[in-house]
């Protein structure tokens, strides 16, 4: 089944300077394999369109079931100069809730919201 | 076994204090550690005391925190550290005395830990900007503060001077509530063991209630018990550097696996490399555990050498932000809206605003992802229009706010517009980042008595 990460991964931003950071943590252990593999930087990257304007670094943390993405450039300057509305990036992890994963059907009774 | 109970009473200036009371009175709590600074605080007091010579400097709402959980703290002895001192720790360890006395508490030692502001030397002790690598020679026109992050030890010379609360400028964040740890165990220094243990922690504390269930809840996700009403942390801490962490019970909220995990990596970037002035932090190794009901015992944060230099914050006059917002409704809201747009654009030229950028959202449809918003959604009901520009001058700042208003009159059907209000501009304080060599750093306490 192709389900959105909401129902696979809870998420949270942070800010320093212009990086935003954004985690990804899976609702379980099963779970946390294929979002590993499927959210990569690239893909997180790309997702985020031009929200992003420099790299993305992942890091993966495998026993606490979380991915921890680096996003520079991705905060309009950093909090004070920023023009947009959410000058912390707050609300910016949220973006990443409607992207699409494969979810192999025996998971589903491990996937949240559905 | 000596086990110490820290509490958090606040994670940013704006925090509640109800529950920080709570901690005081109910906590049984050796310690409690309030953050009230973030990255802009120290400029924006600069700037504010330059205008205001009535501005005392330190946490505007030192008074409220103090009142709430001195007398809590006076009955059960706890000890208070807190960076409420801003740009006067002096200033606010002397208010503290006053409070003292006011409650009765005679002979209480409140120290001040100065020293972390150096904006006077900040270009001969620095080389480059790390955000961009330019020289921080640069930022000499436009400086207004600079301050170094402290570490813990000053706090830990406080506290075995006799201090019995520790008010401090800047303090990196963590080492606030590492400070206790240090001083009642005896750690060293040069521990990197313990003092990974140790900041790891504070770094999970140091946000309050965004570890017990803030900044959390997503309902049919995420729930959470009374989110209104939610209690701040309690640690408590080992010899060893384990611990748990909790809350009062009758709190609302949870600690959990989920908050924990959460709270790890917030504004964390390499987890095995967290940088802070008494250490190298590594949450790879963590090791959590629900041991009970809003119980969870992290043990195994790990910690390497700190680095031969601290972090040192610039901030710097940058120019102005002007900003204003009007609304659509109904049907044909979105159509209307992107015609007000481009009324905008032109009027903007007309007038000739000199802006280094200039964004126009429709909030209610793209204005908090931007370029992220997904394509092709369903028009939505309501739109404001909010337009932002960023200025040298606030004369140019101005110009926003002027010509919303002129869409009152001059504009296209059916717009909703807000009392004016204000000169809708603000100050832009841009935070910059360098480093020092931390032996060019020199902290300095003062004891005062109540």
């Amino acid at each position: 089944m192709r389900v959105q990460l909401q129902h696979v991964a809870h998420v949270r931003s942070g800010d320093k300077g212009n990086t935003s950071n954004i985690m990804a943590i899976a609702y379980s252990e099963d779970l946390y394999p294929l979002l590993k593999e499927q959210l990569t930087a690239e893909r997180f990257k790309a997702y985020y369109g031009g929200a992003i304007k420099g790299p993305v670094d992942r890091y993966a943390v495998d026993h606490l079931w979380a991915l921890n993405f680096v996003a520079q450039g991705a905060l309009g300057g950093g909090v004070s100069r920023s023009l947009c509305l959410d000058n912390y990036g707050k609300a910016l992890s949220a973006a990443i809730l409607g992207f699409e994963l494969d979810v192999p059907d025996r998971l589903a009774n491990q996937l949240r919201g559905l | 076994m000596k086990r110490l109970r820290i509490g958090s009473g606040s994670a940013w200036w704006g925090d509640r204090v109800e529950p920080a009371r709570l901690n005081a009175e109910h906590g049984d709590l050796d310690y409690l550690c309030f953050e009230t600074m973030a990255e802009a605080t120290v400029s924006a007091a600069q700037v504010r005391a330059r205008r205001d010579p009535d501005f005392p400097g330190y946490d505007t709402y030192l008074d409220d925190r103090m009142q709430a959980v001195l007398p809590g703290c006076i009955k059960r002895g706890t000890k208070i550290i807190s960076n409420q001192g801003w740009i006067n720790p002096d200033g606010a360890a002397q208010r503290v005395t006053h409070w003292l006395r006011e409650l009765g508490a005679r002979g209480v030692k409140v120290a001040a830990v100065s020293g972390s502001v150096i904006t006077d030397r900040v270009l001969d002790l620095t080389d480059t900007i790390l955000e961009n690598g330019k020289p921080t020679s640069t930022l000499k026109d436009s400086l207004v503060s600079a301050e170094a992050y402290l570490g813990a030890e000053p706090i830990v010379e406080a506290l075995r001077q006799g201090a019995q609360i520790v008010i401090t400028g800047r303090v990196a964040d963590p080492s606030l509530f590492m400070a206790p740890m240090m001083h009642e165990f005896g750690w060293d220094p040069s521990d990197h063991v313990r003092l990974g243990r140790g900041i790891g922690l504070g770094h999970l504390m140091e946000c309050g209630s965004q570890v017990t269930g803030g900044y959390f809840p997503d309902p049919g996700f995420k729930d959470m018990p009374e989110p209104w009403n939610l209690g701040f942390p309690i640690i408590e801490v080992e010899e060893d550097g384990s611990a748990v962490i909790t809350k009062l019970p009758g709190t609302g909220g949870a600690v959990n696996l989920m908050t924990v995990k959460e709270q790890i990596f917030y504004e964390v970037h390499d987890p095995a490399n967290y940088l802070t002035p008494d250490v190298v932090v590594d949450f790879t190794t963590t090791q959590l555990e629900e041991i009970g009901p809003d119980r969870v015992r992290v043990t195994g944060i790990g910690g390497k050498p700190r680095t031969p230099t601290l972090k040192v914050s610039i901030g710097c006059m940058e120019g102005f932000i002007g900003e204003d917002m009007f609304f659509y409704a109904g049907p044909g809201a979105l159509r209307r809206a992107k015609l007000a747009k481009q009324i905008l654009e032109e009027r903007f030229k007309i007038v000739g605003l000199d802006a280094e950028e200039v964004r126009i959202d429709f909030l209610g449809l793209n204005a908090i992802h931007g370029d992220a918003t997904p394509k092709d959604l369903p028009e939505p009901y309501e739109i404001a229009v909010r337009v932002a520009a960023r200025t040298k001058t606030r004369a140019e700042a101005v110009k926003v706010g002027r010509e919303v208003d002129g869409m009152a009159v001059s504009g296209i059907a059916m717009t909703g517009k807000r009392v004016p209000h204000q000169d809708r501009t603000r100050e832009i304080i841009g935070v910059w980042s360098s480093l020092v060599p931390r032996e060019k750093v020199q902290s300095s306490i003062a004891i005062y008595e109540s």
